[in-house]
């Protein structure tokens, strides 16, 4: 264990002596070391896997930023002419056009809804769990593994057919409620309603994750605190708002801003739920950089759109790393 | 006791079971309803008011979707880019996991952060840059292209759950062992190896599904000819419409394989997904 450990921690393990470092082996762990013969042990490990992310990664980030400063249409890319600098015209341009402030703005929305159902329903679920019958709770299981293991691709197939206008069983179940007539109705007509669905879409398939998550975080939460705040006349809410959640903050934290990373990133849903061409009231970010660099040839105004959704969710991602790095260090 | 307390837990739990039993009902029903339309005669399928329950069942479907394009093409290219991709992820990763979890060093932190700050890129981001990228090096449309890309996501995700695994097994279990004489390679070949297997087992196989599902790299970094399993699936949509009931046949054959791994697997991931979340 560390010495660093500052973080809470729900068991704390019992002190062990400490071992008598082998003397072959100067790399004793936990303790920062000069560096010595032991240091590079560790980097030789890490070696390979910095290699080929530098290349696959580290290069690509590279030229997204560089491109985004430039002008790179189809001619640059076949080669006839040279890609020339033009500082922050991309970027001038994009943040001029109306359009681009209607897609970030429609992007953070869907991507919130998406993060704060997927968060609420999951938990709710996680704390159903731990009430419901044996039976029950392997039934929810399976239908969550099944839905969490289904690929995108094919959830977002089976999403279309479920709300097809024509034969679509959503619109069939719904008219067969008094006064209602959904037969025809199409989902997709208005951005607002296919939104909608895309986010039910991505909730349905984000849920699982948080559910599994959190219920293995509900197991660590100890019986004896809750029985304590019980006996203390705390009610289930107040149970739950002062003993389970803050024991699981850390838990949340790292699943609402992985969520919001994963939710800005959408792109198949909606790709493949507009057959590969996103009407207007449908663009999000992602469709968007795409749409420009891949249908419009201006690889470089979609790559200062992708630049700019990364540099939107570089604070999230602080958030996030803060978590992780804690972490880290608690080992 | 009195017999209210005991009827009373009862009750609530029939409520909670309920509750329980929607919440199974409303997250099985896309995957019912794959299953159902699949087994259906297709013309069954474009009914306006079509029966939640099977009232025939058929295999035309399969046969179907097995002859719309190419059906084993796709499959054998996904399956050997996420083998390779895996094999590749799980040797380099378990390496890397290795050193971060393992030994302490100058520069372990940030390794540390580069490892988890390029998790967070979006895939979408980069598709630009690694498009031109490949271009460049005569890898468009190619398996090893997408190979290499692939490795973009699997990777850091592989690090970091091995890292997880490995820092379940005791560090004492290493130190006995090399405080008999064993080296600290022998010690980790003999002690940490075989305690890590499962661990290495859950990771592959969780990368080999996450490589099988990506969609957007497929699309865009291969051609007609070369698409992959994911990709496949949109051939079912031509401009004289969709094949509901061969496309949701189709759906479950992808799916089917995917999700029986997922069954096997997902316990154990969960497990070292969250080992150090919970500890933290």
């Amino acid at each position: 264990m560390s010495a660093a450990d500052t973080t809470t921690t729900a068991k704390v393990p019992p002190a062990r002596p400490a071992p008598q470092p082998p003397p072959a082996a100067p790399q004793r762990p936990g303790r920062k070391r000069t560096p010595g013969g032991g240091a590079t042990v560790p980097w030789a490990l890490l070696a390979p896997c910095l290699l080929i992310l530098a290349l696959v990664l580290g290069y690509p980030l590279v030229r997204l930023v560089t491109l985004s400063f430039q002008k790179f249409g189809q001619s640059q890319l076949w080669g006839f002419k040279p890609a020339e600098s033009v500082g922050f015209d991309n970027f001038t341009e994009v943040l001029g056009d109306s359009e681009f402030w209607a897609v970030t703005v429609r992007t953070v929305v869907f991507a919130a809804s998406c993060v704060i159902f997927t968060m609420v329903i999951g938990m709710l679920i996680a704390l159903l769990l731990q009430r419901v019958s044996g039976w029950v709770k392997t039934l929810i299981n399976i239908a969550l593994v099944a839905s969490w293991g289904m690929p995108i691709i094919v959830a977002t197939t089976v999403f279309k057919w479920l709300f097809d206008s024509d034969y679509g069983i959503f619109n069939a179940l719904l008219s067969k409620l008094p006064g209602v007539d959904m037969i025809g109705h199409n989902w997709f007509a208005s951005g607002t309603e296919g939104l909608a669905v895309i986010t039910l879409l991505v909730v349905w398939g984000a849920v699982p994750f948080v559910v599994i998550t959190l219920s293995a975080g509900l197991t660590q939460v100890p019986k004896e605190l809750e029985e304590a705040a019980r006996l203390d006349g705390a009610g289930a809410w107040g149970v739950f708002r002062y003993v389970t959640l803050p024991i699981l903050k850390p838990i949340i934290v790292m699943l609402t801003t992985l969520s919001v990373i994963w939710d800005m990133g959408v792109f198949p849903q909606v790709f493949v739920m507009r057959g590969g061409h996103p009407e207007p009231e449908f663009q999000l970010l992602t469709t968007y950089s795409y749409d420009k660099a891949f249908v419009v040839n201006d690889y470089a105004q979609g790559s200062a759109i992708a630049l700019l959704t990364v540099l939107l969710l570089l604070g999230v991602i602080g958030v996030y790393m803060r978590q992780m790095l804690k972490i880290g260090e608690v080992e | 006791m009195s017999t209210a307390t005991v009827s009373g837990p009862r009750r609530s739990k029939l409520g909670w079971n309920l509750l329980g039993l929607f919440v199974f009902v409303t997250a099985g029903f896309p995957v019912y309803w794959m299953l159902n339309t699949a087994f259906k005669p297709a013309k069954d399928a474009i009914d306006p008011d079509p029966s939640l329950l099977p009232t025939s069942v058929t295999l035309a479907n399969f046969g179907r979707a097995l002859d719309i394009a190419d059906f084993w093409g796709p499959v054998g290219r996904s399956l050997v880019v996420s083998l390779t991709v895996v094999v590749i992820g799980i040797f380099v990763g378990m390496l890397a996991a290795l050193a971060i979890s393992r030994f302490a060093f100058r520069g372990r932190k940030v390794v540390i952060v580069a490892i988890l700050a390029v998790q967070m890129v979006p895939l979408v981001a980069m598709i630009i840059p690694v498009f031109l990228l490949l271009n460049d090096l005569g890898q468009y449309d190619r398996l090893s292209g997408l190979i290499i890309t692939y490795l973009t996501f699997i990777l850091p995700f592989t690090v970091w759950t091995l890292r997880g695994f490995i820092v379940n097994i005791p560090r004492e279990l290493e130190e006995a062992a090399m405080v008999d004489g064993c080296s600290r390679t022998t010690a980790f070949l003999r002690v940490v190896f075989p305690l890590l297997a499962p661990g290495m087992v859950a990771t592959s196989v969780y990368g080999f599904i996450q490589a099988w599902n990506e969609y957007l790299y497929a699309l865009m970094l291969m051609s007609q000819q070369n698409q992959t399993a994911t990709v496949w699936l949109g051939n079912f949509t031509t401009k004289h419409g969709t094949e509901y009931a061969p496309m949701m046949a189709g759906s479950t054959m992808m799916a089917v394989p995917i999700v029986v791994l997922f069954l096997l697997v997902q316990r154990k991931m969960a497990a070292g997904l969250t080992a150090g979340a919970v500890k933290g």
